[in-house]
């Protein structure tokens, strides 16, 4: 086992260089420029802009910027903010606790809903409960979260006058208060979100089961009189959820990196819209950071889904 | 008028025998109006009158929280690396300059004790030197006393390249000494009629020598004081986090009397403008938001039976199709729309004047701005005192279809005219952006009557409005016939606004397309005007000559301008805010208060 992991994490640091070197490349050959705000201000002088680009690096060959960027990485230091002018590992951790409560909570759901969902139709194909429920789903992945984020805001913001459609990172309010304010101006976020999420997991959940569920071991552990709950719970579930498990894993980089959408139409200030503003401004140590935290989870949760593999079915990690 | 009539009436307004009043309504009668009137005033020795604000609360704080709505949020809080105005206004909140612009263009003082003139000897009659005598008591946030050395600290701080400070062309060219602990005086090296531009208005702010002092030039960057401002404005800095919040409380100290009226201030960043719109207007949980960059259809339709509406300041702004005057279509010593060329059907003024005659203002007006635009045929649109009443626009394709006919240019079998073989037939670029491709289309529409072929071509802002050098479709690179974009004038001077066009101003390779004169017009008239102009200190002859270069742009049909864009904000029905036209929305935030 663990020289599986270890086989498994020498693959993973050249992944990343390769990752890093080709955002790294293609971030400085896309166009635009941060300081493009600049050039249509008659107060600023072409030369504050030449003076700036020299100063930040931008006119040194792409190589050389590359390498100047690694050997800081290495060294802790993730650059900064050509735009605010501020360390980019301070900007992230300030975004990251809005996005990890909301996109977390979202997640959370979505779980919630789908494995019991999944599992309990399964069990029933085709029976009343599952058509509903399957029903829902297609209508769940269907409807785009912009679309049921502003819904939501209509309904319940316009119309209703219930809940606020602003997020605030700044409640001025403690105890109590606070936790229930933070609660009720998370519900629209995380419902939109959690909801569109446990559509697909459930729908996903719903054919690992049905792929276990018809196999010949299972008709066995019936045969010998096992209770229903037992043989779902310890014999199908135990093996449905190698993939559920992979889904998951795939998935928690969201996690982590925001969903886009969902945090502008609510003003969530996550990763996602930080990733969307310093697109926008052309910041692009910020843009750098930011997918590359997002490349390093997505390898580091591939790895740690190997290894749940190898926990939930020993055979794989001998192999 | 005559000069000499005019003077012996500032000598009479200045002896007091005659009422200021008298003299801007005797000045209005022969087509000047109140702004100039007042400046000319000013240099001439009278103080500027103070605008009347009606500011009715009688005690500092109480007003609760101000919760304002930026949908790009400030990303950095030192107003000298501001990028945008987003920046800048945020950092407004904490800093201050001498004086800002009002709602009419006049100076206000802010940490000025008076606005400086000839008779209070703050102006000398060569234009050559300013006076400013700070109010006395004033503190920064940490209790610390603000000074003269503030002033001359901050010059000192901008000025050095190595800051790489954005606001250095205000401070470059002139010292700043401290005259005494309460008084600095800035030496220009030439005669200098906008002499209110350093310590004035965005670029304005004064920083603490204190805290910046060791983060001068190369060090700038690392100073604390970027992230926490510390400065001597009605609200005192809270928290920060980039593009997300920037929070402020009242600050004790403040040294206008009443004032701040609001307990906390709260500044928002982030989503878009039409749900900030929402916020503020239909469901009030915001009571401002900024720049409502939303059509006016959408505006009007949330204000129906809303808790808010949207207010208006009038700028320069100016939304124009500008013309190339060199061929896109030739390479020349790798370089295309170069100098050495000249643009084939363009360079012909009658297809200019056809093409002015085929903009169809009214309809732009309707369909898209709304409220927030008036249509003009001037490039230059303020202050009122350097608006040109000589030009006038129309719209007639059958006007435009004579010109060319006259002209030469016969329809040919496909309906697109020609003549010595060569098709009437465009390249018109903008920026990306929902009302400039519905611009396009009316255009292109009127164009197509009139028998010109028009292609569309649209450029994401970030590439359009780039200083890259290796792209080919920039702004400034101009590498097909028209473009549309607006061009924001940042100060009520029209010195820096109608600079861009002199011909040492043109957008060549050599200066890696930094030249702001994109159209590449070239005139010799209009460069000795705005030469003389700079140093011209008689204001009403100042204005003449800007007047006269904004003619010539209109008879060379260098420009035609689309729309003169107003300042469009959301705010709730209490609150009162005071923007002006001329300056950031948070230049006057200690004047703002609810009713009720």
């Amino acid at each position: 086992m663990s020289q599986y992991v270890l086989r498994r994490l020498l693959i993973a640091v050249p992944s990343l260089l390769a990752i890093s070197l080709v955002l790294f490349v293609v971030l400085a050959l896309a166009p635009g420029d941060p300081f493009s705000e600049l050039a249509t201000n008659p107060n600023v002088p072409p030369e504050v802009q030449a003076a700036l680009r020299a100063k930040f690096g931008l006119d040194d060959p792409i190589y050389l910027r590359y390498l100047h960027w690694l050997n800081a990485m290495l060294h802790g230091d993730w650059g900064f903010s050509f735009v605010s002018r501020m360390n980019v590992d301070t900007l992230i951790l300030q975004r990251l606790p809005a996005t990890l409560y909301v996109i977390g909570s979202a997640q959370i759901l979505a779980l919630l809903i789908a494995i019991p969902v999944g599992v309990y139709a399964a069990t029933k194909p085709y029976s009343l409960f599952d058509q509903i429920a399957n029903t829902l789903a297609f209508v769940g992945f269907s409807l785009p979260t912009f679309f049921t984020g502003i819904l939501f805001i209509l309904i319940f913001s316009v119309t209703l006058d219930w809940l606020p459609f602003v997020y605030s990172t700044d409640i001025k309010a403690t105890g109590i208060h606070w936790v229930l304010e933070m609660i009720r101006q998370a519900i629209m976020p995380v419902a939109v979100l959690g909801l569109f999420q446990a559509a697909s997991m459930t729908r996903f959940v719903r054919s690992a089961m049905l792929d276990v569920i018809r196999l010949d071991y299972v008709t066995t552990a019936r045969a010998k009189g096992l209770g229903q709950a037992k043989v779902i719970v310890k014999h199908v579930m135990r093996n449905a959820m190698i993939p559920v498990v992979t889904l998951i894993a795939l998935q928690m980089p969201v996690v982590f990196g925001g969903a886009i959408v969902t945090e502008q139409i609510f003003r969530i200030p996550g990763i996602g819209s930080l990733l969307i503003s310093s697109i926008l401004s052309n910041d692009t140590p910020v843009v750098m950071a930011v997918t590359f935290v997002f490349a390093c989870l997505v390898v580091l949760f591939n790895l740690i889904a190997d290894v749940l593999y190898g926990w939930l079915d020993p055979r794989i990690s001998l192999r | 008028m005559l000069d000499k009539e005019l003077r012996s009436m500032i000598g009479k307004v200045k002896d007091g025998r005659m009422d200021r009043r008298a003299f801007i309504q005797r000045l209005a009668a022969i087509g000047l109006t109140a702004p100039l009137a007042n400046q000319i005033l000013a240099i001439g020795g009278v103080a500027m009158a103070q605008s009347p604000a009606p500011y009715p609360p009688t005690k500092r704080g109480g007003g609760g929280p101000l919760k304002l709505l930026w949908w790009q949020g400030p990303t950095l809080l030192n107003p000298h690396f501001a990028t945008g105005t987003k920046d800048q206004d945020g950092s407004r909140l904490f800093y201050e300059p001498l004086a800002s612009w009002d709602v009419d263009g006049h100076l206000n003082p802010i940490l000025a004790a008076e606005i400086p003139s000839i008779k209070n000897g703050g102006l000398t009659a060569d234009g050559k030197s300013v006076t400013w005598k700070i109010k006395p008591g004033v503190k920064w946030h940490d209790g610390k006393p603000l000074t003269a050395d503030d002033f001359v600290f901050t010059w000192e701080y901008v000025s050095d390249p190595a800051t790489a400070a954005v606001s250095i062309s205000t401070y470059a060219d002139m010292t700043v000494e401290k005259v005494d602990d309460l008084t600095i005086r800035i030496l220009f090296k030439n005669p200098t009629p906008f002499w209110a531009n350093a310590f004035v208005g965005a670029y304005g702010c004064v920083i603490p020598k204190h805290l910046f002092a060791e983060y001068k030039g190369s060090k700038s960057r690392e100073a604390p004081t970027n992230l926490a401002p510390v400065g001597s404005g009605p609200y005192k800095f809270v928290e920060f986090k980039p593009g997300d919040l920037v929070r402020g409380q009242l600050n004790p100290d403040y040294h206008m009397p009443n004032r701040p009226y609001f307990d906390t201030i709260d500044m928002k960043g982030g989503g878009d403008a039409v749900s900030a719109a929402r916020a503020v207007i239909q469901t009030g949980e915001f009571d401002f938001a900024w720049n409502m960059q939303v059509e006016d259809e959408v505006l009007l339709r949330l204000e129906k039976g809303g808790k808010g509406k949207t207010t208006y300041a009038v700028g320069g702004d100016i939304e124009f199709i500008a013309i190339n005057f060199t061929d896109p279509n030739t390479e020349v010593d790798g370089e295309r729309s170069s100098m050495k060329t000249k643009h084939p059907i363009l360079s012909d003024p009658t297809v200019r004047q056809a093409l002015a005659l085929l903009v169809d203002r009214d309809s732009v007006k309707k369909a898209i701005y709304g409220r927030a635009g008036r249509t003009t045929a001037n490039y230059l649109n303020g202050p009122d005192d350097f608006v040109s009443k000589n030009t006038k626009w129309e719209f007639s394709v059958e006007k435009a279809i004579a010109l060319l006919e006259k002209a030469g240019w016969k329809a040919g079998a496909d309906g697109i005219r020609e003549k010595d073989g060569k098709k009437l037939k465009f390249v018109y670029q903008t920026s990306t952006n929902g009302p400039r491709q519905k611009t396009q289309a009316i255009v292109k529409q009127a164009c197509q009557k009139a028998g010109i072929d028009v292609e569309l071509k649209s450029v994401v802002a970030s590439v359009f409005f780039s200083s890259d050098v290796a792209n080919p479709d920039t702004y400034s690179k101009f590498y097909t016939d028209i473009e549309e974009f607006q061009i924001p004038m940042t100060q009520p001077d029209p010195a820096l606004h109608m600079r861009r066009y002199v011909s040492a101003n043109v957008a060549t390779k050599e200066n890696k397309w930094q030249g702001p004169n994109f159209p590449r017009y070239v005139n010799k008239d209009y460069d000795d005007a705005i030469t003389a102009a700079e140093t011209e200190i008689d204001p009403v002859k100042r204005a003449a000559l800007y007047i006269k270069c904004n003619d010539m742009l209109w008879q060379d049909t260098v420009f035609i301008p689309v729309m003169h864009r107003l300042t469009v904000d959301a705010c709730t029905n209490t609150l009162q805010p005071v923007i002006s036209g001329w300056a950031n929305r948070t230049d006057n935030i200690q004047d703002w208060y609810r009713e009720g």
